[in-house]
């Protein structure tokens, strides 16, 4: 058996849920999943600027509280958090080591880059256009699989740092290495992506973007614990968490996650394995600790999918409130007047009323909110163009309706994100092993 | 009476694409589900927010139900001008359906 352990779903995840699981849940693997399409095109045009960055804002942060507390364990830290650069995500750690004085070995992996062997001429697999035609290209990363890992996790690197490994391929790979299981054994492969897919966005498997309160009630979501899943051999699964942690795996956070972004429950696709999740058996053993089983698998794709970043503009954005008698009104005469003055200028542009209609674009029932928020999006070229907006929606203050309050204003760099496929031989992945040995004179 | 009364409901994000996963809390309520909650009943339901089809499955080994919505996120998560860009919220916006 062995016990992998989920410390963050995404880049801006808490912190501490890692360091619990890490000092009490006796893990074999640590897991942080901290890339989305977005952040590695981000993490690519800081590395453009800075050869030394490009990797998670967050490393820093993350590393400094877990190198000492997995210091003389066993634990197996293994991270997307190399994003557009890897081998500085892992300069960094060796130069926190050495600050910590504690003996250290990293492996950073590399290859996903693919910027120099896609042509601009390339269709975009969305909109079958040449991606040139989308905007200046900043990154083209493929997903690549487990493959990419097997050679770092042979090294005895306690941390493995790479950049845009497919999510589920981050636990699957220390499964295929622990248990030897071959890599065309396709119903294996399967049943450790599901997995890897229930266990990658953390939190949400232990009551986070769960709870409704009086309906679906979460305790102490404040200390939310992060989920482990204790793996067999023939890749069954319990899922649980650390006790006394806040938040709870249940049959229902179990469901919701294991279809959270699957486009085609018969067919998960990965760079590893087609995985049909409609053959996947859910079971409660007792409170808190969920069976998983019985996912079947497929030969992997042909090709690997490319994430392609490119410059799409800015956004402005600029937002003010409305409250007490006749907000709504109030807020929309707001929303007239920009318009009239601004709208124009505008090729994509956006009034909300923040109360009313603005997460799902209209209401699907007659509401009289106390307050609305007026809330202006647009999109430009450049920065000071999109600026406008929040110019404008400021001056509502002194020209607008009575009462406006709370007028925030902010520009957004925009990175678009759109796919292509490349033939998995043109991606070569790559281990190197750095190394800090603790200094016992210090 | 409401979806929301009767099933829970998760989004999930691809591109432009949205998915909603449909979850009965009785087991007894999937069959009902499967029969009113079609793709034709959830696409007039969002829309103006899904521009593109709605496409079903039956997830019968969980009695759930999975809707796939494409062009969904006006645009998609990195570009769009709407205030919830992941589209996350939408799943509220399925449960206000009334299902009869």
């Amino acid at each position: 058996m062995i016990r992998i352990g989920s410390g963050a779903g995404f880049a801006g995840d808490r912190i501490e849920p890692a360091e619990i699981l890490v000092e009490h849940a006796n893990l074999d693997y640590l897991v942080l999943e901290c890339l989305a399409e977005r952040t590695i095109a981000l993490a690519q045009k800081r590395k453009k600027q800075d050869a030394h960055s490009g990797y998670d804002v967050l490393l820093e942060k993350r590393m400094r509280s877990l190198i000492p507390k997995i210091s003389g364990k066993k634990v197996r830290i293994i991270t997307n958090m190399g994003a557009a650069n890897p081998i500085a995500g892992a300069n960094k750690i060796i130069e926190i080591a050495k600050e910590l004085n504690i003996t250290v070995k990293v492996a950073a992996v590399t290859g996903d880059d693919v910027l120099t062997k896609i042509s601009p001429d390339d269709l975009a697999w969305e909109t079958e256009k040449p991606l040139i035609e989308h905007g200046q290209i900043v990154s083209a990363n493929a997903y690549i699989g487990v493959d990419a890992l097997l050679d770092a996790l042979k090294s005895d690197a306690q941390i493995i740092i790479a950049g845009r490994i497919a999510d589920p391929s981050l636990f699957l790979a220390p499964m295929i290495h622990e248990f030897n299981w071959a890599i065309d054994d396709y119903d294996l492969l399967a049943k450790g992506t599901v997995i890897g897919h229930l266990l990658e966005c953390a939190g949400q498997l232990t009551g986070g973007y769960f709870a409704d309160p009086g309906k679906k009630d979460i305790k102490d979501m404040a200390n939310l614990g992060f989920p482990f899943a204790d793996i067999l051999a023939d890749g069954s699964a319990t899922f649980s968490k650390v006790e006394r942690t806040g938040g709870q795996i249940t049959l229902r956070t179990a469901k919701e996650q294991l279809l959270y972004e699957v486009v085609d429950p018969n067919a998960y696709i990965t760079p590893d394995v087609i995985a049909d999740f409609t053959s996947v058996k859910l079971e409660e053993i007792y409170e808190g600790l969920i069976k998983v089983d019985g996912a079947v698998g497929l030969p992997m794709p042909q090709k690997l999918k490319v994430s392609i970043g490119y410059e799409a503009g800015y956004i402005g954005e600029g937002e003010i409130s409305y409250a007490g008698p006749n907000a709504t009104a109030r807020a929309s005469l707001a929303g007239d007047i920009i318009q009239e003055r601004i709208g124009h200028l505008f090729g994509e542009f956006q009034v909300d009323l923040i109360g009313v209609n603005a997460c799902h674009r209209k209401s699907f029932r007659e509401s009289d909110p106390y307050e609305v928020r007026l809330r202006i999006a647009g999109k430009a070229k450049s920065m000071a163009e999109a600026a406008i907006i929040g110019e404008e929606v400021e001056a509502l203050y002194t020209n607008g309706p009575a009462g406006g309050g709370g007028a925030r204003k902010v520009v957004n760099e925009v990175i678009g994100v759109v796919s292509t496929f490349i033939d998995r031989d043109q991606v070569r992945s790559q281990t190197e092993v750095k190394e800090y040995v603790a200094n016992e004179t210090l | 009476m409401k979806l929301y009364e009767i099933a829970h409901c998760r989004t999930g994000d691809k591109g432009n694409t949205i998915t909603l996963s449909v979850i009965p809390y009785e087991k007894s309520d999937y069959e009902f589900l499967k029969e009113r909650l079609t793709a034709d009943v959830v696409k007039q339901h969002l829309k103006e927010i899904v521009e593109g089809e709605v496409k079903r499955f039956e997830v019968e080994n969980i009695q759930a139900l999975q809707f796939v919505c494409s062009q969904a996120l006006a645009t998609g998560v990195t570009t769009s001008l709407t205030l919830d860009t992941h589209g996350k919220s939408l799943s509220f916006a399925l449960l206000e359906l009334e299902i009869g």
